[in-house]
């Protein structure tokens, strides 16, 4: 059975530790493998600050670098990796070229077009059905698939967002940590990135 | 139960809108409360709300890939660089 995001986290933080507890007694096979479990989602994670993947690589191996060389100062306050997010995210956005101090035009909009209310806000066009019984049967479909290249429609702080909490994982929580913004931006960013998702889903799956 | 509190009830237009806030659990419970009063009479919200639930759990359902034979390499050439410095 596939695991959730949430349940994959709680065992992977146990597996975590312990590699790191191998990495200090200075055991090369678990840096490796502590970089094959987390690579992905870097290189995902600082994809969504840099320009392309060659820089988000590049900026994966500086932060592992800099893990290897803070070792002695991660004192297990927060989960492995957030702490290895965090200085990931500030790595990435320290070599950036994406701009990210204002929220931008889009992610301000309205979840659903305004035009599929009526005037006293009732639907008028109603969300059409696309939810089938079995994940694994909308996974089979291309659903999943789809939403990940929708994620690039996405503003690069919407996309953050929705990588952190809906594809790695993370609490709310450890997403402002990591990201360094308030739970009500989150939040914001959350709802449009998500709504966005829902959107394309229903256009491209939905029955007429 | 109040005359008044009708007119204090959310349209679909401002559901959609407050559907993240309620699964991450940040309405206040006033607020809650309207919102579940809302869905428990429009079919088209309750199925917005499935639809929402659905996209966030197939979004969760990307799983990492293993490294590949020249990746590990580079890490493995990474920690020994970073063992050499480390006096």
């Amino acid at each position: 059975m596939a695991l959730t995001p949430l349940r994959r986290r709680v065992r992977a933080q146990s597996d975590d530790d312990e590699l790191l507890a191998r990495l200090r007694a200075g055991e090369e096979e678990a840096f490796l493998a502590l970089v094959e479990r987390h690579h992905e989602s870097m290189v995902r994670v600082a994809g969504s600050f840099v320009a392309s993947r060659a820089v988000a690589e590049e900026v994966v191996q500086e932060t592992w670098l800099a893990v290897l060389r803070g070792l002695d100062g991660f004192a297990g306050r927060s989960s492995f990796r957030t702490w290895l997010l965090a200085i990931l995210v500030n790595r990435a956005r320290s070599t950036g070229v994406r701009e990210h101090r204002s929220i931008a035009v889009g992610d301000a909009g309205p979840a659903v077009d305004r035009s599929r209310f009526d005037v006293s806000g009732a639907w008028m066009s109603p969300p059409v059905h696309w939810i089938e019984d079995s994940e694994d049967r909308m996974v089979a479909d291309g659903m999943a698939s789809r939403i990940h290249s929708a994620l690039a429609d996405l503003s690069a702080r919407q996309r953050e967002v929705v990588l952190l909490r809906d594809v790695e994982g993370l609490s709310s929580g450890e997403v402002c940590e990591v990201l360094d913004i308030s739970e009500g931006n989150q939040r914001v960013l959350l709802h449009r990135g998500r709504s966005h998702l829902r959107q394309v889903l229903e256009t491209e799956f939905g029955a007429v | 139960m109040s005359v008044f509190w009708r007119r204090d009830e959310l349209v679909c237009r401002q559901v959609v809108e407050l559907v993240s806030d309620y699964l991450e659990g940040a309405l206040p419970r006033s607020e809650r409360r309207r919102f579940e009063r809302h869905l428990a009479g429009c079919e088209h919200c309750t199925e917005y709300l499935a639809q929402m639930r659905a996209t966030i759990a197939l979004t969760g359902r990307l799983e990492p890939e293993d490294l590949t034979p020249q990746m590990r390499e580079e890490f493995s050439a990474l920690y020994r660089r970073w063992l050499s410095d480390d006096d």
